[in-house]
Formats: C-alpha cells, sequence, structure tokens
C-alpha cells in the first residue's frame, strides 16, 4: 500500500460507503453536544426520529452557563430565555439517555476541553460537534470537525455524515519557539501567513519538531483555531506526550485494551514520504508574540510591530477592507502596537483555559495588581478545581483578577458575559469578529502570557521585556 | 422536503464585504430563538440597523432598489467563522414580514466550509465564481440596481445582466439533493445495512470505545 498521511488513515477507517462521484458516508465515533444543539433536537423531534447512538453522544453545558455562582444551577439563571438553553439541553439528554456534563455535574466545562478531559478525545476517532472550534480534538490525532445543526441532527439520526473527502495541508514548522513565544503566536502567526481563507477545503497536519516539542494544551491551541484559517480540520499525529496525557482519564482504556490501543494509534501517523496536496514551511525562529489588531484573525502582527497603513495597499478592495476594519477598531494607521491602551482582559475560552495557560498566567500576575478589570475562567470544573489545589485562585485574585466559574463566557458572551461598546479587550479567545465579544467592542487576540502582561500595565505590551 | 432549486431568474444585490463572519450574518444573541419566530428578522442585525434600531439607508439591504433580492453577490470567504446554521436560516428566511431576506442563492469567490454545507442543508445554492466574476457581477449590479441574475443549476450557469454567462462547479450530490429537495436523513436511511455492519467491523477494531460505564469520575 502507499504511502498515507494521518488524515488519509483517519478518513479511510470510517468510509461506510462511497458513492460513484467520490462523496462518502463518513462514520462518527463521537458525537458532542452543547445547548446550542437545541436546533437539531428540534428537527430531530419534527421527523420523529430517534437518537442512533445515545452511547456516542455526550453534551456539555458550556455556551450559555454563567460564570458566577455557578453552584446555584438552573435556578441561579436570571435571564429566563438563557436558563431555557441549558434547561433544554438537560431535558432532550435526560429523554435520549445521552451522558451529560451539564450544569453541577462534576466534568462540566467547555465541550473542547471536557472531551480531552474526560479521556472521550482519542487518536483515530472521528469526532464531530455543532461547533466549528471542533477542530481542537484533532491534536490527539482525531479527524475532528464542526457542523451545522442539520448535521447534527443527521449525526444523531444516523452516526453518520455525508462528506466530500477534503484536500490536505501540512505545516511542517521546524525549530524551537523563542522565549516568551508560545503555540497562540504560532497559529497566529500561521493564520496571518496563509490568510483565514488560506486552508479552505483542506485537512491541515502540523508536523515537525516544533509540533513535537509542544505539550497536548499548546497542541489544542494550535488545533483549536485552524478553523480561523478556514482548515477543515487541524491534526497532530499521537505520540507518547498523547498516550501519556489519557492514560488513566475516565474514559480512555483500560488494562489490556489499553496497550492494545496504544498499538493502535501507533500506527497512525503519517508514513513517510506521504503526499499533501500543499505544504507549508515554517521556521519557528520567526515567530514572535502576536496581537491581531483588526477583525479578522489573520489581521495579526508582532507586538514590536505597528498598525499597518492602508495608503501603502494597492489592491482598492483590500485598502477598502483596511480602512473599514481601523475605523471600527479605533486605531490610527502606523501607530506601534505595543503601547495601545486597552480597557479589560480576558482570559479564558476553548483556545486557552487549560491548566497549563493558567499557570502561566499566575507566574506573571504574581506580586503585581491588575491595573484593569481582568477576568480569568477557567475551561472545565476540572481545571478550576486543579488551579485552586495549586494555589492559583489565590494569586489571581491577590492581583485582582477576577476568579469565575467555568464556560465559553466572554468568547462570544451569549450567556451574558459581554464586553461594552468600544471596549477594547486583550483577549485569549479566538476570534476578534465585528461584534463577536459584545456590540462594538474591540478585540485583540493574543496568547495567556501576552494577556496577563497586558492586565498588570494596562497596554499592550511585549512580554520578552516583562519575562 | 426541501423547496428544489432549479433555474432562477430574480434580482440580485450586492455586498462588498470580503471575510463576512456568521457573526456578522446572525448575531449570537439571538440564536437562542426558536427557529418558528422567523430568523429573517436578525439577518445582518447590526450592519443593518443603527444604536436606535433605525435601519441604515446605506446599506444595499435596506435600499429600496434591491426589494425583493433572492440572490447575493459577496466577496472572499463569505460566512466564515461560526458554524451556526441560523446564519443561513437568516438569509433564507421568507417566514418574517421582513422583504429583505428570503435569498435563495449566494455568489461568492470562497464560502467557509462549514456555511457551505449548511446552505445546501437549506436548499440554498452557494455558487463560487473567480473574485474578477464576482467584482464584475457587483459592479454591475451597483450600477444598474434592480438587475436580475438568472442561475441555472442543471446546466450549472449564472448569466450577468449583459448576457454573460458563468459557468461554476458543484459535486454532483449535493447537486442532486438541491435539484430534488431531496431528504438527506432519508437517504441515508437506505443504507442502514451498510452502517450495521461498519458498527460491528468497527467494534473489531475499536473494541475500547463502548463504554464501559462512567468508570473513576
Amino acid at each position: 500500500m502507499s504511502a498515507r498521511t494521518l488524515f488519509d488513515k483517519v478518513w479511510e477507517q470510517h468510509e461506510v460507503t462511497r458513492r460513484e462521484d467520490g462523496t462518502t458516508l463518513l462514520y462518527i465515533d463521537r458525537h458532542f453536544l452543547h445547548e446550542g444543539s437545541f436546533h437539531a433536537f428540534a428537527a430531530l423531534q419534527m421527523a420523529q426520529r430517534t437518537v442512533r447512538r445515545p452511547d456516542a453522544t455526550f453534551a456539555c453545558a458550556d455556551h450559555y452557563v454563567p460564570t458566577q455562582n455557578q453552584r446555584k444551577g438552573l435556578e441561579g439563571i436570571e435571564n429566563a430565555e438563557i436558563r431555557n438553553m441549558v434547561r433544554l439541553l438537560h431535558e432532550h439528554t435526560d429523554r435520549f439517555g445521552i451522558r451529560r456534563f451539564g450544569l453541577q455535574d462534576p466534568g462540566q466545562g467547555i465541550v473542547h476541553v471536557v472531551g480531552p478531559e474526560q479521556g472521550l478525545t482519542q487518536p483515530g476517532l472521528t469526532i464531530v460537534c455543532g461547533d466549528s472550534h471542533t477542530s481542537t480534538h484533532g491534536a490527539f490525532g482525531a479527524l475532528a470537525f464542526g457542523i451545522g445543526a442539520s448535521e447534527v441532527a443527521h449525526v444523531l439520526a444516523t452516526q453518520c455524515l455525508w462528506q466530500i473527502r477534503p484536500k490536505t495541508l501540512q505545516i511542517l514548522a521546524e525549530g524551537q519557539l523563542s522565549p516568551g513565544v508560545t503555540s497562540k503566536d504560532l497559529i497566529l502567526y500561521v493564520i496571518h501567513r496563509i490568510g483565514a481563507a488560506g486552508a479552505v477545503g483542506h485537512s491541515i497536519e502540523f508536523a515537525g519538531s516544533t509540533i513535537e516539542n509542544l505539550s497536548m494544551e499548546a497542541r489544542m491551541t494550535l488545533c483549536n483555531m485552524a478553523i480561523e484559517a478556514g482548515g477543515r480540520a487541524g491534526m497532530i499525529a499521537p505520540d507518547d506526550k498523547t498516550f501519556e496525557y489519557l492514560k488513566g482519564r475516565p474514559f480512555a482504556p483500560h488494562g489490556d485494551a489499553w496497550d492494545a490501543a496504544v498499538s493502535h494509534w501507533r500506527s497512525l501517523s503519517t508514513d513517510p514520504g506521504a503526499r499533501f496536496d500543499r505544504q507549508a514551511r515554517i521556521d519557528a525562529s520567526d515567530v514572535a508574540p502576536m496581537v491581531t489588531w483588526g477583525t479578522s484573525p489573520e489581521d495579526a502582527a508582532p507586538i514590536d510591530g505597528t498598525v499597518p497603513d492602508p495608503r501603502s495597499l494597492e489592491a482598492p478592495d483590500r485598502k477598502a477592507r483596511f480602512e473599514r476594519v481601523l475605523d471600527y477598531m479605533g486605531l490610527e494607521p502606523n501607530r506601534p502596537l505595543e503601547g495601545l491602551p486597552v480597557d479589560r482582559v480576558f482570559i479564558g475560552s476553548c483556545t486557552n483555559s487549560r491548566i497549563e495557560d493558567l499557570r502561566v498566567v499566575a507566574q506573571i500576575v504574581d506580586g503585581h495588581q491588575a491595573r484593569i478589570p481582568a477576568w480569568v475562567v477557567p475551561g472545565s470544573l476540572e481545571v478550576q478545581r486543579q488551579a485552586e489545589a495549586e494555589g492559583l485562585h489565590e494569586v489571581f485574585m491577590r492581583a485582582n483578577l477576577e476568579w469565575r466559574d467555568p464556560g465559553c463566557s466572554m468568547c462570544l458572551g451569549i450567556n451574558g458575559d459581554t464586553i461594552a461598546p468600544f471596549e477594547r479587550c486583550a483577549s485569549t479567545s479566538n476570534r476578534n469578529f465585528e461584534g463577536r465579544q459584545g456590540k462594538l467592542g474591540r478585540t485583540h487576540l493574543m496568547s495567556p502570557a501576552m494577556a496577563a502582561v497586558a492586565a498588570i500595565t494596562g497596554e499592550l505590551t511585549d512580554i520578552r521585556k516583562k519575562a | 422536503m426541501l423547496e428544489k432549486f432549479v433555474t432562477i431568474d430574480e434580482i440580485a444585490v450586492p455586498l462588498e464585504l470580503q471575510d463576512v463572519d456568521t457573526d456578522r450574518i446572525i448575531p449570537a444573541r439571538f440564536l437562542r430563538k426558536p427557529r418558528t419566530v422567523g430568523y429573517g428578522q436578525f439577518m445582518f442585525y447590526d450592519l443593518r440597523f443603527d444604536d436606535d434600531g433605525q435601519p441604515r439607508s446605506e446599506f444595499p439591504l435596506n435600499r429600496d432598489v434591491y426589494r425583493g433580492a433572492r440572490i447575493l453577490v459577496a466577496d472572499v470567504n463569505f460566512g466564515c467563522g461560526s458554524s451556526r446554521e441560523g446564519a443561513v436560516w437568516a438569509l433564507s428566511d421568507t417566514t418574517h414580514p421582513d422583504s429583505s431576506a428570503g435569498f435563495r442563492c449566494i455568489i461568492a469567490p470562497s464560502f467557509g466550509d462549514i456555511f457551505y454545507n449548511n446552505c445546501t442543508n437549506n436548499g440554498v445554492l452557494p455558487v463560487r465564481l473567480g473574485p474578477a466574476d464576482c467584482a464584475t457581477l457587483r459592479r454591475q449590479l451597483e450600477e444598474a440596481p434592480g438587475a436580475r441574475l438568472q442561475v441555472d443549476l442543471p446546466k450549472q450557469v449564472v448569466r450577468g445582466p449583459d448576457g454573460r454567462q458563468y459557468s461554476f462547479d458543484i459535486d454532483p450530490f449535493r447537486k442532486q439533493r438541491l435539484l430534488e429537495g431531496q431528504d438527506e436523513i432519508s437517504l441515508t436511511m437506505t443504507h442502514q445495512a451498510a452502517i450495521e455492519a461498519f458498527e460491528s467491523r468497527r467494534r473489531s477494531v475499536v473494541p475500547w470505545l463502548t463504554p464501559d460505564g462512567e468508570a473513576s469520575s
């Protein structure tokens, strides 16, 4: 058999049937749900269908849950519409016998944090969820991608999806990241280089020595934002770090099954000489701490750079876009990014809310005082418990950072955690779209380290000068 | 059953914006509404209305000359970002008394992958044309507001206001489903035996996937 990529292997192991035109009925191993899945349940019930594999379906309450006083449960949610979203998830999962990491469950948290944490996310699986950041799970060598509500209903009913095989793109990163530079900076750099539509129609594999040296948490951050380059999925070959992370987790295989699983997982890596449709090479030493200045994740620059000048652009459509973006962001062309005053800080989201992220933040803010409102929202109750066991919450509180309960929170604000119009937010989330964090809000994406240092200086700050 | 898409001849509206994400097509705060309220009222909400809820007269979809448009001609990376299908429900809604929604076809140089799938799952045809061709069409629609485009799915051709023809690609599977308004779940159900056979093979490859309870948590 010819040399195959990680993607090829996982794809081919899930083909139920293939039509003459190449469209494939792909089997789905794990299906994750959240409150937004109520639309799919509505469609399912209207068509009088049922859930084919409740045992392969798992639900998290994350998008709409409050990040304060979560212990009060449903009754603690004041807004009736928001409360109803969480209630519907509880009702639907009860009705169909689906395991729920719901409000007040000790495993509750953001679906893309909980999946790996519970050991549900494993190498070689197909994983879908009605959320574009499902690409996160690819960090384990799974083929994981976001789907719409009709597709959620389709997977609930059939455990399959009709798919056209995407092309493959290998992003090969070699060398060591400089001090102060993280996988968040690496992915912002990649998106800036290839563009927000640069990987449309492609499944990305991240490979090379830079990737091999990343922790699982850092790999998750990388794959999480594959979608921000337009990628259908982002994958990393499983290795000893992956197995180490999974071992002993509740849904990971145990005993003899563990050895069988590891042996299967080891066979998934891309074969030497396997061909990708496209390839991009990154030299890790070129990557600086990055911040975004615009309203697309591709609008990123090194912290020691400047806001671009639309006048320097030739293409009239690009020029018009830049002008519009700078107007929305309230930025003057050519001003240095460093020193730009920010109004608040958000540390959290499925991109950067894991224990490793929080440890970095604690290390930076320890002994300092935040000058601006700054939130730390852990990715799950498990992360929250671990952080508290390590005393990180005390560091945060001493530094005047607000330590909150887990959820998607201010990444997209649908639980009510929004920023005010014209507020400028240093955020560890994944999207700086217009209005994403709140109507007319201004988002600058960056790493947890950069967000933490911004909290104590009150402005965009080069972590390399503070570390 | 979805409305079948065969050939349409409709007013088209140009939208001169790149990288339109689904947050802009429907802000997240509306996603908790049941679809039955009519998502058309939320379409491009923060672009269409000012802070007082008054329509912004300059936004193309608010202009009378484009009233009744059923085709949208957009720019690169349309529908990027979040997987929310509400974006397509808003664009295609005909139930709400809001004449600016109800799109059946969106033409752009490129689309977000998930948005593209969401379109075809709702009987909306996404057409990929080259960036220069999209720019030409947008300019013509701007210069002659109210002009119509013809979109012929069987022949995979768009006819511009000047009669020029642009051919486009679409995979046979989605094309067939759009032409027939076919329900995908019913189609998949006809493969029941293949799914069951796959499941039994899969269990022997990854036996540990069948959960052995909630273990220690």
